[in-house]
Order: C-alpha cells, then structure tokens, then sequence
C-alpha cells in the first residue's frame, strides 16, 4: 500500500528511530515437546499477507538443535567483515566456541541482499565463571548479547538461548522463511511475524522476533509506555539498543520471570493490568494484591495496543493489552496449541481445532511443555520449577 | 448471457482480489445465487456490492472487513466470521451461523447483521440511523466490552443464549459514547458495567412490538422459537443526553 511513497532518503531506520506497526503473529506449540517441520507456521503466517508489506519478517524455533542443546545457540548478523573479526574476538574470551558455521540459506529471487548470518555454539568458559562468582552463565549470556549489538559496530545477536533460534530480515515472512530452509528444521514450538512497518525503512536487525537468552517476542501493535519501560529497565542494566517496543517486552519478561521468578499468570497481569476501577470493584484480598502489583510494577506496565506472542524453551503466551485493541484468535487441538492475529491463519494449518476462541483483552493464553516431557528435555534442569507448578488453567470464553 | 441459476466457488487458495473479482464479475453478469465453498480468510467479501436480489452463501471462516459498504445482497456464513464483519454496511443482511470477532458493524448505516454465537469488542461502534435506513445488530450469544461505544443510532440485541451463566451477557464499558440508538439487552446489566451516557430501563409497549419484530426474523433465520426467546426479561440501554460532549466542548 506504501510501497509508492516509501523511498530510502525519505526515512530514516527504525533503529534510529522507534516504530509503531500493524503486523500479524502467529505461534503453534505441542504441549508433549513433539516437533514438527517449519512448514505449518510458514504456512499459517502466509495466510495473513496482507498484515505485512515485506518490509520484515522472522520466526523462532524451539527444539531445533538437538544435538547441540547443552551450548548457547547465537545467530548473529553481521554487516562488514570487520563486525565478524571483532565479535569472534569477543566471544573467544568468554566462550569455547564448541561450533561455528554460515546459517544455511537458498537464494531466492524476492531476496536479493542479506547480511551475514553466522551461527556459533557456545560454552561458557569455567576460568571466567570462576573469576566471578556471583554473576551466572545466564547473565553472562545476557551481558555479552547486549555487549555485541550495543557495542560492536555493524554486528547484532538475533538470538542466544539453548536449542532454540531466530530467524529474520526484511521480506515478506514467507520468503524469509524460504529464504532460511526452515521447512528443514523440527520444532515444538514455532513462533511468526509478518510486519507492517508505517513510518521507517525497514532493515535485518529490526525485524521480529526479537530474542535474548531463549526468549522470543513477536508483537502487533505499539507500546506508548516505551520510555517509562525503558527507563525502568535500565535499572537493571538491560540497554535498549534496539529501540523497538519489542526489546522492552523482551527483556520485561526475561526481568519478572527469570530474575523475580514471577509466575506468567501474574506477569500478565503486570503488563495488562487491570484498570484501577476493576480493581476497586474485586474482594478485599485480590483487590490488595492487584493494588500492590500494580504500585510495584507501575513501570513495567505496558501502555497502548498489542497483541503479542512471546515464547520460551518451556511455554508459549499470548497476551493482548487491557482495552483488546489488537486481535489474537486461540485454538487447542490435541497436543498443540495454536495462537494467531486471525482464526483463518490457524485453521490453514489446523482446519477443525477442539476448540477455537477469542481470548478477553489481557487475559493470557498459555501453552506448557507436559510435565512429564521435562524429563525427557536436555532443558529440565534450568527450568524454574515453580512456573510449572500451577496447573494449567482454562482459558477464557 | 445465459447464466445458470447458481453460481459456485470454490476459494481455496485463492486470493482475495481474485475471489472478490470473480463475486463481481458474476454480480455483473445478472447472477442471483452465488455459494463460496472452503473460504478461509478471504478478506473484503462482498465490499460495495449492490442488489437487493443477490444472495452469497459462505462455508468457511470470512475473513475481515466482509461485507463493508454493502448496499442491498444477503450474506449467510457457514462458519466464524473475523472481525469488521458489515463496516460502514448500507443495506443488505448478513446471517453468522457461528461466532464474529471484533467491530462488528462498524459505522453501519442500515440492514442487519444477525449472529448466532458470541462476539468481540466494539460491537456496533459508531452505528447510525438516518429517516428510513435503520441499522439492526442481533447477537445470540454474549458481547465482550464496548458494546455500541459511540452509537449514535440504529438497535442492537444481544440474546445471551447458550451461555451456562458464567459469562456476563454485555462486557464491560457497554454504551460509552452512546447519543442515540437502542440496545435491548436479555438479562441484567450492572451499572458499573455501563458508559457513563447511558441508563437501563423497562422495555415499554413500543420497545416491545419492535423487539418481537425483529427477534422473530431472527429467530426463523436460526430455526429458534421466538417465543422461547422473548419470554425472558430484557433491559434497555438508551442515552439520557443527546449530547454527552456538549458540557466539555460547547460553551
């Protein structure tokens, strides 16, 4: 639609400039960790072409590294050469690199110019973890994503968590997806954005999802509450560098669940909370504690309309804001829960769910792995047990 | 031309300028029937479509914004309906044998849109009526917050059926906005659940001819029993004031 007015000198990238977009999501997950080829999302996300203008798009894959599930995955995009000497530099003093290699791409004819995308497999060294005891691997992890995309000119972490991967850039999503060979990968959950940027020129490093440790956020919508959010993170050394809304969701959750081990039903009602006058009308004790969360996490709150899918190694959520100005549609059928910006995305590839529904506005929807799976994973270990302990609530209508 | 009397479809796969050209194209033709079978998504059916006469049959989930400045066809959905469904619709009717998502009926000017299940938010935002275009919003199930926020005329009747009472029947921040127009609502409403502009009343005999009237037509289009249906207390939801910004704006 923009494709007339759009020109390079005209607007100015996103990364220098924060944008709000109108895009579609969408998320499948099998609750029993069985995974299945990318194909199913590529297909879902293409359904909803309109919701995109080619200008971004990208995937996360769960479960895609089997054999290399013990070390930090990173995809990393370079624009120069240089970026990639200075990043193995880096990496090398903190990490054994246990694997490196091009991320396996095809030529398509939509995609004509690509940075470089390298993978590596880390572990991170024992003589810096010594050194500095109070800092863990997971931080650790962090701190060198942030270093990298913050810091190195040229260079940019799409993601960085175990057995897991994003893949993106500028394109329609299903180009992207070709683009990438990801009907070659085996998943248990895959997570979609097709993006529809409305004031910039679009560019790789921008593109959803965004990703660090294994968290993946793909995000319709725009958050007004972006410098409140901001600020509040940088409390806890997370640096927007970024500058998208979807940095800011990111690392909101990897701060309340991984830092404050916060359950996700109660981060949802963090970021979507409910509106004070809701709150006043709730018995005595709920209405305490929703006033507590709300005076705790006032700044974490997420102001403006979203729909998001974040997801990860264990779960998948949608969450839409309070006022449900972004849609999200949700389906079970079987072991596989599905959650997209339009039901026809979803019966594209699942035509006759159990159950199809539209989520209330902040109300989260969430997607396990089995308990009985975790065993199974190379991940249980790290899986922070007490997120897993609430049962698995209906959902809504 | 020598059309036949039904014209069929099949959507799959295709996309939806080309769908909605083919509807159209056999539109233009003289065709009077026309069934779209495996739709999924397809979006802007039947957007500006004239014809009193013209009937559209879809099996499948309709994709947004179908039906929007429709003036005179009948839509009937074998399947959910996403959201937008009737936008700024002049005259025609849409039947939903399922569910339809957010705003629905947005901006509509006249003809009806009758729902079988449930609904999203935003339902009727901004409908108006004007001399005899009357736009009418039947809803068999329940309606999420912003039911007919900035309704400035037309009915919307939400019927709370098939609901096991754990849902309330309209959301909350029902009627903000509201200046003109009527909601018949079956079963209580709390006021905390209203706009500010708007107050429940008692249905009077006028409301009540114009209720049956339409539940009726509804009710035939389901196979219900009207009766069944109008026996149960209804509230109605109106605007006291005309003008709910004339106090902040006017001076």
């Amino acid at each position: 639609m923009m494709e007339g007015l759009m020109s390079e000198q005209m607007y100015i990238a996103d990364k220098d400039y924060r944008v709000p977009s109108g895009c579609g999501v969408s998320g499948i997950m099998n609750e029993a960790g069985e995974r299945f080829s990318g194909e199913a999302i590529m297909c879902s996300i293409a359904l909803m072409r309109e919701r995109s203008n080619g200008l971004g798009g990208g995937f996360a894959a769960y479960g895609i590294y089997p054999d290399l599930a013990d070390y930090y995955a990173f995809h990393l995009m370079y624009e120069t050469d240089e970026a990639k000497r200075q990043t193995d530099e880096y990496l090398r003093a903190y990490y054994t690199i246990m694997h490196d290699e091009p991320i396996p791409t095809r030529k398509i004819k939509v995609i004509s110019q690509s940075p470089l995308l390298w993978r590596y497999f880390l572990k991170p060294r024992e003589d810096v973890l010594a050194k500095n005891p109070r800092l863990s691997e997971q931080d650790l992890v962090v701190q060198t994503a942030m270093y990298i995309s913050g810091k190195i000119k040229d260079a940019l972490v799409a993601s960085s968590g175990k057995n897991m991967g994003i893949f993106k850039g500028v394109g329609f999503p299903e180009d992207i997806g070709e683009f990438y060979r990801l009907e070659e990968y085996r998943g248990y959950i895959w997570t979609a954005h097709g993006r529809f940027p409305t004031n910039s020129v679009a560019w790789w490093g921008g593109a959803h999802p965004f990703g660090l440790l294994d968290w993946s956020v793909v995000h319709n919508g725009e958050i007004s509450s972006y410098g409140i959010n901001r600020r509040y993170l940088q409390n806890f050394n997370y640096s927007c560098s970024f500058f998208t809304d979807t940095e800011v969701i990111t690392y909101l959750f990897d701060l309340l669940i991984r830092k404050h081990e916060l359950p996700f039903e109660i981060v949802a009602k963090i970021l979507a909370a409910p509106l004070w006058a809701d709150i006043e009308r709730m018995p005595e004790e709920e209405k305490e504690f929703y006033q507590s969360l709300r005076i705790v996490y006032g700044s974490a709150l997420l102001n403006g309309p979203f729909g998001v899918i974040v997801a990860n190694s264990q779960t998948m959520l949608g969450l839409n804001d309070r006022l449900k100005l972004r849609p999200l549609v949700a389906a079970r059928w079987g072991d596989f829960i599905y959650i997209a910006s339009e039901e026809s995305a979803i019966r594209q590839i699942c035509p006759q769910p159990d159950r199809v529904w539209m989520p209330r506005a902040g109300e989260p929807i969430l997607g396990r792995m089995r308990r009985n799976n975790l065993a199974k994973d190379p991940l249980s270990q790290e899986a922070t047990a007490e997120v897993f302990e609430a049962g698995r609530e209906e959902e809504g209508l | 031309m020598n059309a036949a009397k039904v014209v069929n479809i099949n959507a799959q796969g295709i996309y939806y300028r080309e769908l909605n050209e083919s509807i159209h194209q056999a539109v233009r033709n003289g065709q009077k029937e026309i069934i779209l079978e495996q739709v999924n998504g397809q979006r802007y059916i039947a957007d500006g479509l004239s014809g009193k006469d013209v009937k559209i049959t879809i099996h499948g989930t309709a994709g947004n914004d179908l039906a929007a400045f429709m003036d005179g066809p009948t839509i009937e959905i074998f399947g959910n309906a996403q959201d937008g469904i009737g936008n700024t619709m002049n005259a025609g009717k849409i039947i939903v044998h399922g569910d339809a998502g957010d705003i629905v009926g947005h901006s509509m000017r006249g003809g009806k849109i009758f729902i079988q299940g449930n609904v999203g938010y935003r339902v009727g935002i901004h409908m108006k009526a004007y001399q005899d275009l009357y736009p009418v919003i039947i809803v068999g199930g329940c309606a999420q917050d912003y039911l007919g926020e900035y309704m400035a005329g037309g009915l919307i009747i939400v019927l709370g059926m098939n609901n096991n009472g754990s849902w309330p029947i309209v959301g909350d921040y029902c009627g903000t906005g509201m200046h003109g127009g009527v909601m018949y609502i079956r079963g209580e409403v709390k006021d905390f659940q209203l706009g500010k502009e708007v107050k429940i009343f008692e249905l009077d005999s006028k409301d009540k001819k114009n209720l049956e009237l339409y539940v009726r037509e509804y009710a035939q289009d389901f196979s219900l029993n009207a009766e069944e249906i109008i026996k149960e207390r209804f509230f109605k939801l109106i605007p006291y004031t005309h003008r709910p910004y004339g106090k902040l704006y006017a001076y």
